[in-house]
């Protein structure tokens, strides 16, 4: 009996806060997007309306005005572009540096792989402003170019969206690279030299070996990346330009500045829908068919 | 001999990658000059003007209390959910209870904030609380997206570790309180340290979320630190940088050793 009581207050706190602070904000953003605009505060009208009896009041106006306009579609189209680009740069780094760091020694496999993370701790902010720093017309890296002949005057690196993509990069790439490391080191060594004693070069012992047993690391790097920065807000804002706009900007200036909530709520539920839904959905089938949870 | 060289080519090349940008700010910090990118000299100037810039010294007391509160709350409530995730059979409704506690990991942070937002301006509507907001919804927010990450830190090391040994004492007589207090928390304990410095270092970096649920007299470190930095450069920021890289990169060390302890 007292086991029972014991139970429930683990289960239930947790569930109660999260339900209370998670779900029910969750719920309002949808409420909010499928209520009509209107100037005033808070800018849009009750979804149910008792004046004349009861009533509906919804609209998906909102979602048609967003997925009507090129301002959203393409902003958000920029932001898969430049998540589906930042992925794949952090795949072509991070894994070459999982896989060596997985194959080295124990004693100084640990040591590299809290190397590797460690710069993850210090401040996402800052590490973004390093880069501010670095990028600068007066900054370092023009003056290491200019020093080597590569060019005659400074070159204008920043506030472009490839000073956004550097920036993603460097924040995210310890994302990636724990996930990798966790299966490749997992798997088996002597596989790879088995595959070589068995006749298959290094190109075919990557191909028909390494990367198969890595692809669920690299499933789940890549959603670890790819997920946030479609969201990101930061980096762009700091580092990017005005040659793109990206979902992340979108959605912070419909709310912030036009006051459009009903807008902002859409933008927002729209990307829960696009980007959140199939990895929950995913997950939960994952959980129920693996016997041991591993993560 | 050549695939050694490649390989410590490859990893000296990653580590500089990601500590020089790093090592650039905390160089900068000791440049004398006001215009950042000039150097003009070795000088301690700006860790001095730091010290005595009020805003930036309570945006990081308002911030360092929010993070110690909310990292405290998440770490209860994230090892109530590891716990319950591994070791209790009947949970009802349990992939939406997945669901709630494995969300909040991958949505992005402005989502969280705008519905955190939201939610706050609709509640107040609807009860009259929070009638304004600052520090404690900033709080509540970093609380509930912390959970996640602490959940997963003790679900991991619950999956891992021996159930014969509860079992056992069990059969000794303890019972199911006694176990959980006496045997289950103190060998995971060093797990639940490791999460409550996880979650202290997300509430302390976290400027999204809180950008969305800040209110007068509530603006933390990260909040004072964009404002700066958004359209240019600061020696002060710089200064800050270094300090606080240094310090969140301890914490982080600590991570590793009580995270690792029980590993072998």
């Amino acid at each position: 009996m007292k086991n029972k009581l014991f139970e429930k207050y683990f289960v239930f706190s947790p569930y109660f806060w999260l339900v209370l602070f998670f779900f029910i904000p969750l719920a309002i953003i949808f409420k909010i997007s499928i209520s009509v605009s209107e100037w005033g505060m808070p800018p849009y009208q009750n979804i149910f309306l008792f004046d004349n009896g009861f009533k509906i009041n919804t609209t998906f106006e909102n979602y048609v005005y967003i997925f009507s306009d090129f301002y959203y579609i393409g902003s958000f189209v920029n932001s898969l572009i430049l998540a589906l680009i930042s992925t794949f740069f952090c795949l072509l780094i991070g894994f070459p540096l999982a896989f060596y760091i997985a194959t080295s020694n124990i004693r100084l496999r640990n040591i590299l792989l809290v190397l590797v993370v460690i710069p993850f701790w210090s401040s996402f902010l800052l590490r973004v402003y390093a880069w501010k720093i670095i990028l600068q017309n007066n900054g370092i890296l023009n003056v290491i170019l200019l020093n080597l002949g590569i060019t005659s005057e400074p070159l204008q690196l920043l506030y472009n969206q490839y000073a956004v993509i550097m920036g993603i990069v460097y924040t995210y790439l310890p994302l990636m690279i724990l996930p990798l490391y966790g299966y490749l080191n997992k798997f088996d060594l002597n596989l790879i030299e088995a595959s070589k004693d068995l006749g298959l070069n290094r190109f075919k012992t990557f191909f028909k070996v390494i990367l198969p047993l890595s692809a669920p690391g690299i499933v789940a790097g890549s959603l670890l990346v790819f997920i946030p920065v479609v969201g990101e807000f930061i980096i762009p804002e700091m580092l990017g330009g005005s040659d793109r706009l990206y979902y992340g900007k979108i959605l912070w200036e419909e709310f912030f500045v036009n006051r459009n909530w009903p807008g902002a709520s859409a933008l927002a539920f729209s990307g829960i829908i696009i980007l959140v839904l199939p990895i929950v959905i995913f997950q939960i089938l994952y959980s129920r068919f693996s016997q041991k949870n591993e993560i | 001999m050549k695939s050694s060289l490649i390989k410590s080519t490859v990893i000296f090349l990653g580590l500089f990658f990601l500590y020089f940008p790093i090592l650039v700010l905390i160089f900068y910090s000791f440049n004398e000059n006001k215009r950042v990118m000039v150097w003009k000299g070795f000088s301690l100037r700006w860790y001095t003007e730091l010290f005595n810039n009020e805003q930036i010294i309570e945006a990081f007391i308002i911030s360092i209390k929010i993070a110690a509160l909310s990292a405290t709350f998440a770490t209860i409530l994230g090892v109530m959910i590891g716990y319950s995730l591994v070791r209790i059979r009947k949970i009802p409704f349990k992939s939406f209870y997945i669901f709630l506690s494995s969300t909040p990991l991958v949505l992005p942070e402005l989502i969280l904030g705008l519905s955190m937002l939201l939610f706050f301006i609709s509640l107040n509507n609807v009860i009259g609380f929070p009638s304004s907001r600052g520090q404690l919804t900033i709080f509540i927010s970093h609380v509930t997206f912390c959970i996640a990450f602490v959940a997963i830190i003790i679900q991991a090391r619950l999956t891992d570790f021996n159930k014969n040994i509860e079992e056992a004492a069990m059969d000794l007589g303890y019972n199911y309180t006694k176990v959980l207090y006496k045997i289950t928390l103190p060998i995971i304990l060093p797990s639940i340290i490791a999460g409550w410095l996880l979650a202290f270092t997300i509430s302390l970096d976290d400027l999204v979320v809180a950008s969305f649920t800040t209110g007068p007299g509530a603006n933390t470190l990260p909040i004072v630190v964009f404002s700066k930095v958004r359209l240019g450069l600061s020696p002060e920021v710089n200064a800050l940088s270094a300090i606080l890289m240094f310090a969140l990169i301890i914490i982080g060390l600590f991570y590793f050793y009580f995270n690792k302890k029980f590993k072998h």
